[in-house]
């Protein structure tokens, strides 16, 4: 047993916070949500430098082949300054699956240009039922000749609209087993008959509609085998997930750092309102949501890149972000007061993003189901 | 990070469970504690307390210079997998309180006097501090010693003193300098025979019928000096050595998860109206929450463990334990009863009782849960100050 992160961890998370905080001000956070890309491509081009998008990719792709432990820690800071861009969609999304499953033509093509900060990958998954489960997926691919030709429509996929590459999970096969017949597909973003729509959302995040209207896609380009592409999915599904959670409780952590900065600062009655203790048990329960949060997070993400069976404590982990992150900011809101729900306080952004983060990857009522199942209950 | 037990103690944690299934008859098990309900389940646990002496796991952390195997993640362990399975006979006091303190502050004739007969389990002490008027604020308590030749005389009143019934021995705290302030700098720990003239034993029985309490009243109870255990009046830090060895409180968590795991168990059964109870979507969830929980209790714990075991000091991080685990306890005693309706109100033993999810008795069990040892406000309140560095209100 060891609990602690390593000293190379240690110093990549110091290097983060130094780089985000300087690149990306709150200032400069709300000026890249308002934009029409929602993301800065002078940020994204310094996060490659930095071997941000190559962090999964293995060396010989000029990745940095390094792990998912890795990752937590930088999403985690991304969490906590807020970095809004493609980057969760990319780096895990979009490209443990090609790293997965890819062939070697493919992982050459792609994967060299995620590194170097080219190409924005995302995931084309959810439908308009809005569920992360295979017998969600009914986007049609219908095998003609050397092509598979798409049709449907996928809803909720993130930076679509700033996509290069998008791997589309696709139904070839109905009928039994709803795992059984899905197919990854990596389909160019800028193909004849795709129309992307990003909405307007809590989050700003560009989710986007993707309409595939008889769009052509060459065999060439499935993932891993035909009809077998759920495994991969539900892989991958782990690992953005953790992500996901590390990004959260970053998030956390920074709500509770202001709240307690707050608290000790703030006057009433000729006194710091952190002396009193009805702000004191609230800020020591926000703490406890916090590094709960943080433990089962870190243990998920270890099951994970060690490669043991994860399902279930990713599952916990999600459910458990879900609910602290909504409850952690919405007691910081209150430690802060009116001042704490105004458009230009920080408080707002990390309430908006922790109603985003929630039915991302699953909401809590269907993470605790997921663990049910575990439980064969 | 690696969250993996070594192969060794994971191969300790088999051995415990087999020692357990071929030690405990089946249906004997223990509340919160350790505790045990008749006098023939006390006798029995007191003989399982020497067997463990004897394979010499009851004071396996301490450390080596004492006899012991410095295996403080191990020690958890044995904790976790008895509480677990409700095995009785570890002994918390004497071994996870007094015999660091005595380590740490005591004169190398008091090692020499009281630890062999911590290690082997034949001498039972009890814990004498808290008061009628000193509970959450420990430092306020007024039993008297007062100094009369080579003696302290006693004069006082303890409450919630565990075992005090079965004791031979009993570590308190007094009032040495009751004018001190701070109040702490005037407490002094004397170790008391418990056959000495002039204490009198009343016993305090909780609502679910446990008889493990006593209220202990100290009439001139005479102490000889040799029984001071640091200086007089710097006893406080005598008693942090104690409550600070073992934090983890996985002993809790381990008996509640036991009864969710048993709910899981139950909900998966047709009941006598016919009904699956895990075919409720509510009960799904609801079991699903306390499973989370529990898992997340037992990293917290083993977290708290861990930074023991490399030498370190947790402070809120124990108390974060110690919280979460406490209000997982009482959340499954409470869901259990809402999960089994009216079957839950049934005590065990009665006839229509489910004989293995004794919710009606854990409901009971748990109330103290929040309160004993620290209550939960006391918990946040460390919390708010060490942790978060708030000021003081």
């Amino acid at each position: 047993m060891d609990l602690d992160f390593t000293e190379e961890q240690d110093m990549l998370r110091n290097s983060a916070r130094d780089f985000l905080s300087t690149e990306c001000d709150k200032a400069m956070v709300r000026q890249i949500e308002e934009s029409e890309e929602g993301y800065s491509p002078e940020i994204w081009r310094k996060m490659a430098e930095l071997g941000w998008q190559g962090l999964l990719i293995p060396e010989e792709y000029d990745g940095m082949g390094m792990g998912l432990m890795d990752l937590v820690v930088i999403f985690e800071e991304i969490g906590r300054n807020i970095l809004p861009s493609p980057f969760l969609v990319t780096v895990a999304l979009g490209t443990p699956p090609i790293v997965e499953g890819g062939s070697e033509e493919q992982k050459k093509e792609i994967l060299p240009r995620v590194s170097s900060g080219e190409a924005i990958l995302t995931l084309a998954l959810t439908e308009p039922s809005a569920g992360y489960t295979a017998d969600c997926v009914e986007l049609k691919a219908d095998a003609q000749g050397d092509s598979f030709v798409l049709n449907g429509t996928k809803l909720f996929v993130e930076f679509a609209s700033a996509s290069d590459y998008m791997v589309v999970v696709a139904r070839t096969k109905s009928g039994g087993d709803p795992e059984n017949g899905i197919t990854l597909l990596l389909v160019d973003s800028k193909s004849p008959g795709i129309k992307i729509e990003p909405f307007a959302t809590t989050g700003m995040d560009k989710q986007c509609e993707v309409v595939f209207d008889n769009v052509s896609v060459p065999k060439g380009n499935i993932i891993g085998e035909l009809d077998k592409g759920w495994p991969i999915m539900a892989k991958t599904l782990e690992k953005a997930t953790v992500a996901k959670c590390a990004e959260m409780v970053g998030g956390m952590q920074a709500v509770l750092d202001m709240s307690v900065a707050y608290a000790k600062e703030r006057v009433q009655y000729g006194r710091p309102i952190g002396s009193f203790q009805a702000i004191q048990h609230m800020l020591a329960d926000m703490y406890l949501r916090v590094e709960t949060s943080k433990n089962i997070l870190y243990q998920a993400a270890w099951m994970v890149s060690e490669g043991l069976p994860a399902a279930e404590k990713v599952a916990i982990a999600k459910g458990w972000c879900n609910e602290a992150y909504k409850k952690v900011t919405e007691d910081g809101v209150e430690v802060h007061g009116a001042i704490g729900t105004t458009r230009d306080h920080d408080m707002g952004l990390y309430y908006r993003r922790s109603k985003a983060a929630e039915p991302t990857f699953g909401d809590t009522e269907s993470q605790r189901e997921l663990v049910a199942q575990q439980l064969g209950l | 990070m690696d969250f993996s037990f070594s192969p060794d103690e994971e191969k300790f944690r088999q051995e415990v469970h087999d020692f357990v299934a071929r030690e405990v008859p089946p249906g004997l098990e223990t509340g919160v504690g350790g505790f045990v309900e008749s006098e023939d389940e006390w006798q029995f646990a007191r003989g399982m307390t020497q067997k463990l002496a004897a394979k010499g796991w009851l004071s396996m952390a301490w450390p080596k210079e004492y006899g012991g195997q410095d295996a403080h993640m191990k020690s958890v362990i044995l904790n976790e997998e008895m509480n677990y399975l409700g095995a009785p006979g570890l002994d918390f006091g004497g071994v996870g309180m007094l015999a660091p303190a005595l380590m740490a502050h005591g004169t190398e004739e008091q090692k020499k006097r009281f630890l062999p007969g911590i290690a082997s389990g034949d001498v039972l002490w009890c814990q004498g501090w808290s008061e009628p008027g000193a509970g959450s604020d420990l430092p306020s308590l007024t039993t008297r010693a007062v100094e009369d030749g080579d003696d302290f005389v006693i004069n006082g009143q303890k409450v919630w003193t565990s075992h005090a019934q079965h004791a031979n021995w009993c570590f308190l705290l007094v009032k040495t300098d009751p004018d001190a302030e701070p109040k702490h700098r005037g407490i002094s720990f004397l170790l008391v025979d418990f056959k000495a003239p002039g204490i009198t034993i009343s016993p305090l029985i909780t609502m679910a019928d446990e008889r493990a309490f006593s209220e202990v009243f100290y009439d001139n109870v005479r102490v000889p000096k040799e029984n001071l255990v640091g200086e007089k009046n710097r006893g406080w830090r005598v008693a942090m050595t104690a409550a600070g060895f073992e934090r983890s409180g996985i002993y809790r968590i381990a008996l509640a998860r036991r009864n969710v795991d048993r709910l899981i168990q139950y909900a998966k059964e047709p009941q006598p109206d016919g009904r699956v109870p895990a075919k409720d979507p509510l009960v799904r969830q609801n079991l699903a929450d306390l499973y989370v929980e529990g898992e997340i209790s037992r990293i917290l714990a083993y977290r708290v463990a861990w930074q023991q075991a490399q030498g370190l000091q947790p402070e809120w991080e124990a108390s974060m334990a110690r919280l979460f685990g406490c209000e997982f306890q009482q959340h499954v005693a409470h869901t259990g009863m809402e999960i089994m309706g009216l079957y839950g109100l049934l005590r065990e033993n009665s006839k229509w009782a489910n004989t293995e999810c004794k919710m009606a008795r854990q409901s009971l069990l748990a109330v103290g849960a929040t309160i004993a040892a620290g209550t939960s406000e006391v918990q946040r309140n460390a919390i708010a100050m060490r942790g978060l560095g708030l000021p003081r209100g």
